[in-house]
């Protein structure tokens, strides 16, 4: 039976999440760019929802939550084709539309979130080349893993809202094509730094809000679950935002602004799969290691493994979602004020599950996306030529200026 | 007649302009422009990653004067722009030859 409480919340949240996108991570990331490229981020994140948005309904929704095998699921819900307007989604109390649009905005994101990897030198045809084989291969098989049924989600892995089906096949994946895609000119002494810092700080905070309805409405039903995942996902991020003031307090003697909303952002990705789970005690300790762990990999991967990960996804993401993935195993426990663990598993037990959840992420995204990265290389090739990239992609790939000053 | 630039800490901008209407001075040029000195450029810390930034912003001054004020103008000026740190700026004096006012056509002196 549809309610109609639980459908007006997930409407609601599927808009927040679709906002998180369009456009709070837009924001985010083209105020970390130089002015030349602020319109070409701003298209990357608008083309791939479109794009997304139209693969969803052909067939990723289906094979992603329709059918029950282990790997991947059917076609029966290709174009929607069959789902009555009044039918509710299996164990929930709202319609499948409804459940289609607020995964959709799931699938959207996930590889938006890769842009910060590669910006201010991809080409656009390769970025779009890559996201649809991405969506196919590396989001679609991982979500049925643990939402839609699958190997995964039969084990008992805990991923509330994410941390392996958006930030860790994000996050390293990200990694992956930084790699491949080599640096950006300059890198890393003379790259320019982050164009207008306050549109950045826009962006993030579009995100926060949204990751309310990401958390919250995850919960799949207005109550009690999505107030506590609402209060837990705020928690952690005001924690962790204070984490980074803190740390470039103490070690540079100026607390910035970008650092304290990329703190934000490493505390929200670090509470997502554990939303659903935990208690507000619990979301402080996750916000505090998410910051000072999150603050540690950029160092690592930017400075010592000299990877471009250009605007940190996999430090902020993947590194933020595989903590929570730990964590959560840990303050699911009762004892911790969590919502308890499955009957009979211990915290060790349930470690163990979401320790094979990561490994079998991390594995998957990673190979599967170096073999997409190396078709796309082969087919059109990755990066804008020298000339273009020092020009900027805005003029040579889109022709607009995203200053007309 | 004397033409004066200045190069100026941009927040140092109105002291100057102060000092200079005390003088009677009637009209300056004012430009954004960014550059380096002995400064050679900032430091800023984004996400834990230092950027040099090579040209700092900075203000630049134009202005005429009949060459009986113009010591005083770049006293005025120094005075005004100054804060003892290093990026303060510099003034230069140019010989003028010739200046017109549009609206009336008058010229030289008169013109200022």
């Amino acid at each position: 039976m549809i309610d109609a409480g639980n459908t007006a919340w997930l409407i609601t949240a599927t808009a927040l999440v679709l906002f998180m996108t369009l456009p709070g991570l837009a924001l985010f990331y083209g105020g970390l760019v130089r002015a030349e490229n602020l319109l070409s981020v701003l298209m990357q994140c608008f083309a791939i929802a479109c794009l997304v948005s139209l693969l969803w309904l052909g067939l990723a929704y289906s094979l992603t939550f329709s059918g029950s095998g282990a790997y991947l699921g059917d076609v029966n819900r290709l174009m929607l084709l069959g789902v009555a307007r009044d039918a509710a989604f299996p164990n929930t109390a709202i319609p499948e539309t409804v459940f289609f649009m607020f995964q959709m905005t799931f699938a959207i994101i996930t590889p938006a979130l890769i842009i910060g990897a590669f910006v201010e030198r991809m080409r656009f045809s390769a970025v779009l080349l890559f996201t649809l084989l991405w969506v196919f291969l590396v989001y679609v098989p991982v979500a049925h893993w643990v939402w839609g049924g699958g190997w995964l989600a039969a084990r008992g892995v805990l991923d509330f809202a994410g941390g392996l089906v958006v930030h860790l096949t994000a996050g390293v994946s990200a990694l992956v094509i930084a790699v491949l895609l080599g640096p950006r000119t300059g890198f890393p002494a003379d790259i320019k730094p982050p164009h207008a810092p306050w549109m950045t700080m826009a962006g993030a905070c579009m995100l926060w809000v949204g990751w309310f309805g990401f958390n919250a409405g995850s919960a799949l039903k207005a109550g009690g679950d999505a107030g506590m995942a609402m209060t837990v996902t705020h928690v952690s991020a005001a924690t962790a935002a204070l984490v980074w003031i803190a740390i470039e307090w103490l070690k540079f003697g100026k607390p910035s602004m970008v650092g304290a909303v990329t703190g934000a952002v490493a505390g929200l990705a670090s509470i997502t799969p554990a939303s659903g789970y935990v208690g507000p005690a619990a979301a402080v300790v996750i916000g505090l290691a998410g910051g000072i762990i999150c603050y540690f990999m950029v160092g690592l991967v930017k400075r010592r493994l000299r990877i471009d990960d250009s605007l940190d996804v996999f430090a902020v993401h993947g590194v933020g979602g595989a903590l929570g993935i730990v964590l959560t195993a840990i303050f699911v426990d009762a004892a911790l004020g969590g919502v308890g663990l499955a009957e009979g598993r211990s915290i060790g037990g349930q470690l163990a599950i979401q320790l094979t959840g990561i490994a079998a992420t991390l594995l998957w995204s990673a190979v599967v996306s170096f073999a997409i990265a190396k078709v796309v290389q082969a087919v059109i090739g990755l990066r804008v030529n020298a000339e273009v990239e020092e020009q900027g992609l805005d003029l040579r790939l889109h022709g607009e200026r995203g200053y007309n000053m | 007649m004397k033409y004066i630039v200045a190069v100026i800490q941009p927040h140092r901008l109105d002291a100057v302009r102060e000092a200079l209407s005390s003088l009677g001075v009637q009209g300056m040029t004012v430009t954004e422009v960014r550059g380096f000195g002995r400064q050679k450029g900032q430091t800023e810390i984004y996400r834990g990653a230092e950027y040099t930034v090579q040209y700092v912003p900075k203000v630049k001054i134009e202005l005429a004067v009949s060459a009986s004020i113009a010591d005083s103008v770049v006293d005025a000026i120094g005075n005004a722009a100054r804060t003892g740190h290093i990026g303060d700026g510099k003034v230069f004096v140019l010989p003028l030859e010739g200046a017109m006012r549009v609206r009336t056509g008058e010229m030289g002196a008169d013109a200022l």
